[in-house]
C-alpha cells in the first residue's frame, strides 16, 4: 500500500471522514425517523452547488460547497414551512423538495454544461460522485467540516439523545428544542456537503443511514451504537477507497455504498439478539425441546394407561399419538436415548428412571395448567388440554412450584388423571 | 428522593429563597388559568377555560375522549400555544418556575426502541440542570438510582426500555419526574394500562408526594377510582363543566353534564360513591 498514489491517498482520508462524520450523525437521523430528510437535503444541494460555480465562475471547493450549504439550508426551511403552513404533510414535503429541488439543479446543471466552458466544469460529478477528483483543498475542507461535526455531536450529546428520545419532555425541562433541531438539521447539511464529491447527492444518504442501521443491530446503547457506526462508516469509507484505487473502472461512492450495506445485511443476519440467524436457531432450539418433551410425555402416558409408567411402547403406537412418521420419531428418540432418559428394543422405547423423573415433570405442568384453567379461569374441561400442550413447555420450575401452591397442591386434573408428585417418582427412579 | 415535609415559614431565615418556595407553595394556587382557549387549526379543543387548583393536593382530571384533558396539561407545560388566556405556575409564568414542575407524559409517545437503559432515561431527568455541555456524573447517577428505587425498579437500572413491560415503563417516566424534585408534577394518564403491581406502588408513591407537601395533577382514565385516589377532580369537555373538592364536584349531574348523559354506567359509579358518603346523596 505504499504504492498509493497521491490521490488515492486523499480519496482514502476523504472517505474515512465521511464515513465516520456520517456514521455518526446518522444515528441521531435514523433514531429520530429523519433519514429521508437527510436525502432530500442531499438532493436539494444540486442547484446550490450549480448556483455556486455560476455565481463565482470558479470551480474551487469553497463557493460550490457554500451554494450546496445554502441550497440544503432552504430545502429544510421549505419543508418546514410546508408542514407549518399548509396541509401538507412531512413526508409529502419531503418528496416535493426533493424533486423539485433536484429538478431546477438537473435543468441549472444542463444549462452550465451547454454554456461555453461549462463543459469542463465536470458538476456532474456531484451526482454520483468522482472521488478522483479530490485535492488537497478538499480534503482538507471535509476535515474541517468533520471536526465540527464530531466536536457538535460531543459538546450536545446529550440534548441530541434527549431529543431523539423524547422531545415534548425535553421542552418541559426548557431545552430549547427547536433550535437543537436546527443544530441538528445543519449538521446533516454538513455531512451532505462533505460527501459530495465522494459519493455524490444521489447516494449520500447511504452513508448516513446505513452504518446507523447496521450498528443498532449490535447493541442497545447509544454510545455504543455511535461508535460502532462511525468505525462501519469509517471502514466502509477506508475499503471503498482502496478497492476503487486497486481496479480503476470501478467508482470510489457507489463501492462504498456497497460495502456498507455489506455490513448492514450481515448485522441484520447475524448479529446476536436481533440478527435472524439468531432467532432461527433460537427457534430451532426450542422446537427440538418441544418435541423431546413431547416423546417423554407421550411414553408416560402410554405407560400410564396401561398401568406400568416404563413399560416398553411399540413404536407404531407412539407414531399414531401424534401422527408423526417412523424417521421422525426416530429423530426424536436418539437423543433421549443418548442422555440416558429412554431405552429402545427392537422396535419399542421405554422410559428408564431418568426418564420417568422428566417426563413425569412435565407431565405435571401440563395437569397443573389444567387445573389453573379449569379452576381458576372457569373454562370447561374440554378447553383446555390445547393450552395445556403449549404452556407445559414454557412454565419454569419456579413458576410451576408457585402454581402449586396457588392451587393447594391438587392431586388430580380435570379429566381425573393423577398429578405426579416429582419427589415421589425420584424415589422410584432411583429403585429401577 | 422525596425531602423532608415543608417546614413553616419561619423555619429558614437564614435561607431566604427556602422560605420564599415555602410560603410561595403553600399560599398561592398551584395553577391558576384563566380564559384559555386553544385550537388546532379551526377545531377548538379547550374553550374559555377558568381554573384554580390549590396546592398540595392530588387532583384528577377527567373527560371523555377528545376533551382536552392531555392539551390543558401541555398548555400549562407551554407546549401548546392557546389562542387566548394565560396559566400560571405558583404565581408566576410557567418559563419562570419551570424547575418546579415534572413531567411526566403518556407511555405511547416515546419509541420504546430507542437504545437507552431505565437508568439513563430517569437522568435526563436532570438534563435541565446540567447545563450545557457537562455530562452526567457519577452524583447524577446515584441520584437516578435513589429514584429508580423510589419507583421499586432499582433492580432494572440497566435494562433496555423495550424489555420493560408497560407498568415497568411507566414508573420509569415517573421516577425521571421524581428526579426534578418538583413542587408539582403533571402526568398524563399515569394508570393507564399498568398492572396492579405497578398502580399500587404508584398510589403509595402520590401518597408520599402529598404527604411532603407536593402537588400532583393528573390525568385520570378510570372513573371507578377518581373518589379513592384524589382529593380534588377537574371535569372537562372541551369547558370546564366542574373544578373543586371530589366531594362536592363529583356528583352524578356533573359527571352526565361532562359525558353528554349517554352513560349510565357512570351514573351507577356516581350512586354508588355518593351512597357511601355519610348522609347519603
Amino acid at each position: 500500500m505504499d504504492a498509493l498514489s497521491f490521490t488515492a491517498r486523499n480519496v482514502l482520508l476523504g472517505a474515512t471522514l465521511l464515513g465516520v462524520s456520517g456514521g455518526v450523525l446518522g444515528c441521531f437521523a435514523l433514531l429520530r425517523r429523519q433519514s429521508l430528510l437527510g436525502d432530500a437535503l442531499a438532493h436539494a444541494a444540486l442547484p446550490g452547488v450549480c448556483l455556486g460555480f455560476l455565481l463565482t465562475g470558479s470551480k474551487s471547493p469553497l463557493p460550490l460547497f457554500l451554494g450546496a450549504l445554502v441550497a440544503g439550508v432552504a430545502g429544510s426551511l421549505f419543508i418546514l414551512a410546508a408542514v407549518r403552513w399548509s396541509r401538507v404533510k412531512e413526508d409529502s414535503a419531503i418528496g416535493i423538495v426533493l424533486s423539485v429541488f433536484f429538478g431546477v439543479g438537473i435543468v441549472l446543471l444542463t444549462w452550465v454544461q451547454r454554456s461555453p466552458g461549462g463543459n469542463q466544469s465536470g458538476l456532474d460529478q456531484f451526482l454520483f460522485g468522482q472521488a478522483a477528483a479530490l485535492v488537497t483543498e478538499d480534503v482538507i475542507l471535509m476535515a474541517v467540516l468533520s471536526a465540527l461535526v464530531l466536536a457538535t455531536v460531543a459538546a450536545f450529546y446529550k440534548e441530541f439523545k434527549l431529543l431523539a428520545f423524547d422531545p415534548e419532555y425535553a421542552a418541559s425541562l426548557g431545552l430549547p428544542i427547536r433550535r437543537i433541531e436546527i443544530l441538528l438539521t445543519l449538521l446533516l447539511v454538513t455531512v451532505v456537503v462533505v460527501g459530495l464529491q465522494t459519493v455524490g447527492v444521489v447516494l449520500i444518504v447511504a452513508t448516513l443511514v446505513t452504518p446507523a442501521a447496521a450498528a443498532r443491530q449490535w447493541t442497545e446503547r447509544l454510545g455504543a451504537m455511535v461508535l460502532i457506526s462511525a468505525t462501519i462508516g469509517a471502514f466502509a469509507g477506508a475499503s471503498g477507497a482502496l478497492v476503487s484505487a486497486s481496479a480503476p473502472r470501478l467508482p470510489t461512492g457507489p463501492v462504498i455504498v456497497l460495502v456498507a450495506s455489506a455490513v448492514l445485511v450481515a448485522s441484520l443476519l447475524f448479529a446476536p439478539e436481533r440478527g435472524l440467524l439468531w432467532a432461527a436457531l433460537a427457534e430451532r432450539r426450542v422446537a427440538r425441546r418441544i418435541r423431546h418433551e413431547n416423546l417423554l410425555k407421550d411414553l408416560y402416558r402410554a405407560g400410564e394407561s396401561r398401568g406400568e409408567p416404563g413399560a416398553f411402547i411399540p413404536v407404531p403406537e407412539l407414531m399414531g399419538m401424534r401422527g408423526q412418521s417412523a424417521p421422525r420419531l426416530a429423530a426424536s428418540a436418539r437423543p433421549l436415548v443418548d442422555k440416558g432418559l429412554a431405552e429402545r428394543r427392537g422396535d419399542a422405547l421405554r422410559l428408564t428412571g431418568d426418564g420417568l423423573v422428566t417426563a413425569a415433570g412435565v407431565v405435571r405442568k401440563h395437569r397443573l395448567w389444567e387445573v389453573y384453567l379449569t379452576r381458576r379461569l372457569e373454562l370447561p374441561s374440554d378447553h383446555v388440554h390445547r393450552d395445556a400442550e403449549a404452556m407445559e413447555h414454557a412454565l419454569d420450575d419456579v413458576a410451576v412450584a408457585e402454581l402449586d401452591r396457588l392451587l393447594g397442591h391438587p392431586a388430580v386434573d380435570p379429566h381425573g388423571q393423577p398429578i405426579p408428585r416429582p419427589e415421589a417418582l425420584a424415589v422410584e427412579g432411583a429403585r429401577r | 428522593m422525596i425531602s423532608d415535609p415543608v417546614p413553616p415559614p419561619s423555619a429558614n431565615e437564614a435561607d431566604p429563597e427556602a422560605s420564599t418556595v415555602t410560603a410561595a407553595e403553600k399560599v398561592l394556587p398551584a395553577i391558576e388559568v384563566h380564559d384559555l382557549t386553544v385550537a388546532y387549526r379551526t377545531s377548538p379543543v379547550l374553550w374559555d377555560v377558568d381554573l384554580v387548583l390549590p396546592p398540595g393536593k392530588l387532583i384528577a382530571i377527567v373527560g371523555p375522549n377528545g376533551a382536552g384533558k392531555s392539551t390543558l396539561l401541555k398548555a400549562i407545560l407551554g407546549l401548546v400555544k392557546p389562542i387566548t388566556g394565560w396559566v400560571q405556575v405558583f404565581g408566576e409564568s410557567y418559563e419562570k418556575r419551570r424547575s418546579w414542575v415534572g413531567y411526566v407524559p403518556q407511555r405511547e409517545s416515546v419509541d420504546w426502541d430507542f437504545p437507552t437503559s431505565a437508568l439513563d432515561v430517569v437522568t435526563m431527568g436532570l438534563y435541565g440542570r446540567m447545563g450545557w455541555l457537562r455530562r452526567p456524573s457519577s452524583r447524577h447517577r446515584e441520584v437516578a438510582e435513589e429514584c429508580l428505587d423510589k419507583v421499586g425498579m432499582g433492580e432494572f437500572a440497566n435494562r433496555q426500555i423495550s424489555q420493560l413491560s408497560g407498568g415497568q415503563q411507566q414508573r420509569v417516566f415517573l421516577a425521571r419526574a421524581l428526579a426534578q424534585d418538583a413542587r408539582l408534577y403533571l402526568m398524563d394518564e399515569p394508570f393507564a394500562g399498568v398492572d396492579a403491581t405497578t398502580e399500587r406502588a404508584i398510589l403509595t408513591l402520590l401518597q408520599e408526594l402529598k404527604d411532603a407537601g407536593r402537588t400532583v395533577v393528573a390525568v385520570h382514565h378510570d372513573l371507578q377510582t377518581v373518589a379513592e385516589y384524589f382529593d380534588h377532580v377537574v371535569l372537562l369537555n372541551m369547558r370546564l363543566v366542574a373544578a373543586g373538592p371530589v366531594a362536592d364536584t363529583f356528583t352524578t349531574d356533573n359527571l352526565q353534564r361532562t359525558y353528554g348523559g349517554k352513560l349510565t354506567l357512570l351514573t351507577q359509579t356516581a350512586e354508588s360513591f355518593l351512597a357511601k358518603r355519610p348522609g347519603g346523596a
